[in-house]
């Protein structure tokens, strides 16, 4: 039954990172790329939780847990960048 | 190695070491300074004195150290008759030249620089003459060039000086660069670079059929260092260095160098008829031309080198004749020369430096003004004429009598007669130096009126000229010396017996002629000299400015072409190279079959795959949007992280996406001052052949990544993975390799980081300092592009926004709690020192960016510079620890420790290395985008002193003040 809730899981969020990828791809503004970036991310870090929960080990849930503490700052300078021209003023 | 061995080390460092003592005694004033320079000389002196009885009974004493015995190189020393006699030449002139160079140089030169630049040479100097290793012969060799290029440059005004001091490097450079090739040569046939094994293997050198290469290279070594015929020119030039200087190297040590070497090497390479032709004939020439040259010299200091040139080449001749009696000669003429040529150029100096000037055109009847200089002066170019009862006759004579009896290609009258010429020029020249200087009626146009000048000045040259008159009137007091040299040069046991008499030979009949004809000579000098003026002659310095600049313009043509400044260029030469080498490779040997097939790929991380080409694609078609190609990047960079987490690699994982946020952040700040498209700049062409490149480099290293991934290779893993926990007391391999089994590369890693973020700061500190910060300030002609670049429409007013600042704030000690942990547990579990360090650094940008640079310095306690120089410094010590348990450098220990209330835990000192990566990862990152940061400042941003532009509080307040 995990196995097949992992599986749909999974498949959702693989489709999610080709819209992803078809939205920074399309744009058409820079903000648009920043958001399907970000939304990126975020699909990436539950992909990897779903694996972590597949082989049952827990290492994947920290580098899950790494790359959503560190993975906004990018796109904070990204905005920043855009809206402000500097990312530290 | 006996304590005679030790002597001969202390000799060989003694110079090095007191090579830094004038260089500091200088501010105790110029005396103390001079002093202190007699005293490694003097030392070293003693030394050799106490070794000298030893040597003169034949004995011969070596020293040897292994350096690099995998290269046959080991610092080995010996000292026999031929280096003792040249030791004990170049310590004493040393010395007198330190007493008078103290009282030559004027309070304006810097004498400490001085007698530093002198030790040196003269260390370099005397390894020349005792090494026993031809590799370290050649070190000390390449020594005495750069030092006494810094000596002929002494004084950096002189245009002359700079560019005489540049053509001997030049020369003798180029002549040590073709003797390298010689001796390594002679090493290979000897099959040994032990000089004296060398010297044991004459016969089969000479019968190898390398002999003549290895002779023409050494023997380019040597003619350009004595300034032999025709590269004699760089002497003269290098004239333009204070008189001191002159007397010493171009005297006395420097250009016998060559002449040294041709005697060290005589038993090895003399007897053969190439030998012989080249080296006697060079010498010839040599002789008889720097005899005609100095004839017509009106300044001094030419005249002398000249001379000098002449008596090199007939040393070379000498030594070319290949008699064992013609080597004696040039051993005992090796020793006249020294004394009376170093003489006559201090009294040069004496005369420069009381008359203001050294054209003999404007000197003469000096013998009245200056009575002692006369007296030095004349007894010594007497010598140098070869006047009987001086020494110089001497030696003169031996030559004349050797030169008498030699043949030249079945010629009985070629080499006596063009000898006699020499020395009949040689003549002439000396008794012009005294009659035209000395001589005459005294004149009252000195440009300065002249008189003898103080006892320091004048101790040295005559001390060296009572020499010449008691070698030349007791010449047997100088037998032991030369008979010990000429053995030493010879290999012989000869005795010979040094006289002024020899009764009525051709040699007397030779010399009378030389001495007479050189006297008619000078008498005829206004109609020779007209006649010489007249006559066309190739200016040395102009054909070798050419010479010089036709292979500059050569090699830059070579440089422009292969490293023209274009990392493009660089990039296509290394890849292309890098294919090929790889093609060649792979087409030499067979491909083993494949021994594991494809493993399945799941549908997600086929979906990851494509978003790499997508992305990677992407990047190539829209590079030239910059902001565009960062966002691609930031998909290659997720999808990677991802790929390293999914292949099992949560270190790497941890550390790329780390490594990927703060590279975005770096390279957004770095945008924010560039233009914000790349220019196209390359024609189609171009940019098409380095897309084919780049494909088929690209494509090899996945067809060289597929062609593993198929095959079962034996790599280092299992060692790493079976040691990891005894060796380092770790379970987290990747950690332990990182500060364990490979240390070294980590402790230099974290240097170069540290390194690299100080050059960050220091080019941006250098780049703030001078004139772009004022471009950067507004006016001048590139502020225009600059604010282009700067102008941004400022989309949002908002600098510093409430939630940001909130947020960041928050944030803050949750990033520092997982910093911390992702650091302790490290060892054992995916983590380290590295990733926690980008962490903690990502943690403190988060609060830059939200509340502004200045803000965030104000509250900053500790520099960056700092935490790089405290973590280099912590795994430094670390890694020293282990020497205190007698184990090598950063070898790990560690041991559990259980302290109640909390679990048994490990303590190792890998940690503490671990924190010394921790703290130059988080100091270098933030050096480097702090120093990238503070350009905006100086572009003239406004600077916020609160943490946010619109706070709440600050509302609240005003509103109670208002109620």
């Amino acid at each position: 039954m995990i196995e097949m809730a992992l599986f749909f899981a999974a498949s959702c969020y693989g489709v999610a990172l080709i819209l992803d990828l078809w939205r920074i791809a399309q744009g058409p503004s820079a903000a648009d790329r920043i958001l399907a970036l970000d939304t990126m991310v975020i699909n990436v870090i539950a992909l990897l939780v779903l694996y972590g929960i597949w082989r049952g080990t827990a290492i994947y849930f920290e580098a899950a847990m790494l790359i959503a503490m560190v993975g906004f700052v990018s796109t904070v300078a990204y905005c920043r960048y855009l809206l402000r021209g500097n990312i530290i003023e | 190695m006996n304590d005679q061995g030790h002597f001969l080390f202390l000799i060989s460092l003694l110079p090095f070491l007191g090579a830094v003592i004038p260089g500091i005694m200088i501010r105790a004033g110029r005396n103390a300074c001079a002093s202190f320079t007699a005293v490694p000389t003097v030392l070293a002196l003693i030394l050799l004195m106490i070794l000298a009885p030893d040597v003169l009974r034949g004995e011969v004493i070596t020293a040897e150290v292994m350096w690099l015995p995998q290269l046959g190189l080991s610092v080995s020393f010996f000292l026999d008759g031929l280096g003792l006699m040249f030791a004990a030449m170049i310590l004493g002139v040393g010395l007198l030249i330190t007493l008078y160079a103290r009282f030559y140089l004027s309070g304006d030169d810097p004498m400490g620089q001085f007698y530093t630049y002198l030790l040196m040479f003269q260390g370099a100097m005397l390894g020349i003459v005792i090494s026993d290793n031809i590799l370290l012969l050649l070190i000390f060799w390449e020594l005495t060039s750069l030092s006494s290029f810094l000596l002929i440059g002494y004084w950096k005004h002189l245009p002359e000086g700079r560019q005489g001091a540049r053509m001997a490097l030049a020369v003798t450079g180029a002549g040590g660069l073709a003797m390298i090739g010689g001796m390594l040569i002679l090493g290979h046939v000897a099959g040994s670079y032990k000089l004296t094994d060398i010297l044991q293997a004459g016969e089969a050198i000479r019968a190898s059929e390398w002999y003549l290469p290895a002779l023409i290279l050494i023997l380019l070594g040597a003619f350009t260092k004595s300034a032999q015929f025709p590269f004699h020119f760089w002497l003269p030039h290098a004239m333009a260095a204070p008189t001191p200087v002159s007397a010493y190297l171009h005297s006395a040590t420097m250009v016998k160098a060559g002449v040294f070497l041709m005697a060290r090497m005589w038993p090895v390479l003399a007897g053969t008829d190439a030998w012989f032709y080249i080296v006697a004939t060079t010498g010839l020439v040599t002789m008889v031309l720097g005899a005609l040259i100095a004839l017509f010299k009106d300044d001094l200091k030419a005249l002398l080198a000249f001379s000098t040139v002449s008596h090199l080449g007939l040393l070379t001749m000498l030594l070319g004749f290949g008699t064992e009696a013609a080597a004696v000669a040039a051993v005992f003429h090796i020793l006249n020369h020294l004394t009376f040529k170093a003489a006559l150029f201090m009294t040069v100096g004496i005369v420069d430096h009381e008359t203001h000037t050294r054209d003999i055109s404007r000197l003469g009847g000096l013998r009245h003004l200056m009575p002692i200089t006369f007296a030095i002066g004349t007894i010594a170019a007497l010598s140098m004429a070869g006047i009987p009862l001086l020494n110089g006759f001497l030696s003169k004579e031996m030559m004349l009598e050797e030169a008498s009896h030699t043949y030249w290609a079945g010629s009985t009258w070629a080499v006596p007669v063009l000898a006699t010429l020499g020395a009949l020029l040689s003549v002439a020249y000396s008794f012009r130096f005294i009659g035209h200087v000395f001589l005459g009626p005294v004149r009252d146009d000195y440009p300065h009126k002249p008189h003898d000048p103080p006892m320091g000045l004048w101790a040295a040259p005559a001390l060296l000229t009572v020499l010449v008159v008691v070698i030349g009137v007791a010449p047997f007091l100088a037998e032991g010396i030369v008979t010990a040299a000429a053995n030493a040069v010879t290999g012989a046991d000869l005795h010979p017996h040094l006289k002024i008499w020899h009764g009525a030979t051709p040699a007397l009949w030779m010399s009378i002629i030389a001495v007479l004809g050189g006297g008619a000579l000078l008498g005829l000098h206004k109609p020779f000299l007209s006649a010489w003026e007249a006559a066309p002659r190739p200016e040395a310095k102009a054909i070798f400015d050419r010479l010089l600049a036709a292979i500059i313009a050569l090699s830059r043509g070579i440089t422009e072409i292969a490293h023209n400044g274009a990392i493009s260029r660089y990039l296509a030469v290394f890849v292309v190279t890098s294919v090929a080498l790889g093609w060649i490779a792979y087409s030499g040997s067979a491909l083993s079959a494949p021994t594991r097939g494809l493993l399945p790929v799941p549908a997600v991380i086929g979906i990851g795959w494509l978003m790499l080409i997508v992305a990677s694609v992407a990047v190539v078609i829209l590079h030239r949007d910059r902001f565009t190609s960062l966002v691609l990047i930031g998909i290659i960079g997720l999808t990677i992280s991802a790929g390293f987490a999914y292949l099992s690699a949560p270190d790497l994982a941890l550390t790329q996406i780390s490594v990927e946020t703060v590279t975005i952040m770096l390279l957004l700040l770095a945008l924010h001052f560039l233009p914000k498209t790349t220019p196209v700049e390359s024609s189609v062409l171009r940019r098409v052949r380095d897309g084919v490149i780049a494909v088929v480099a690209g494509g090899g290293v996945g067809a060289l990544a597929y062609a593993f991934m198929l095959r079962d290779i034996s790599t280092i893993s299992q060692f790493h993975l079976d040691n990891s926990y005894e060796g380092g007391g770790g379970t987290n391999v990747v950690n332990v390799i990182l500060v364990d089994f490979r240390g070294y590369d980590t402790y230099g890693e974290i240097i170069v980081l540290g390194i690299a973020g100080m050059v960050i700061y220091a080019l941006v500190q250098t780049l703030l300092a001078g004139p772009v910060a004022r471009k950067l300030r507004g006016g001048g002609a590139m502020s225009e592009v600059l604010r282009e670049g700067l102008a941004v429409t400022h989309l949002s007013r908002d600098r510093h926004p409430l939630m940001m600042v909130v947020v960041t704030r928050v944030l803050m000690p949750i990033a520092i709690v997982v910093g911390a942990y992702i650091f302790l547990r490290g060892h054992n579990e995916p983590g380290g020192g590295f990733v926690a360090g980008l962490v903690v650094a990502i943690a403190l940008l988060m609060q830059y960016m939200a509340s502004g640079f200045a803000w965030t310095q104000a509250r900053k306690r500790i520099e960056y510079h700092t935490l790089i120089g405290f973590g280099v410094i912590i795994a430094g010590l670390t890694g020293a620890g282990a020497w205190l348990s007698g184990t090598p450098f950063l070898t790990s220990a560690y041991t559990y420790v259980h302290l109640p209330p909390i679990e048994e835990f490990e303590l190792a000192t890998a940690m503490l290395f671990d924190l010394g990566v921790f703290l130059t990862v988080l100091g270098a990152v933030m050096l480097m985008l702090y120093s990238l940061s503070r350009i905006a400042r100086h572009a003239g941003e406004t600077v916020n002193v609160e943490a946010m532009d619109y706070d709440p509080a600050d509302r609240v307040t005003e509103r109670g003040a208002e109620t």
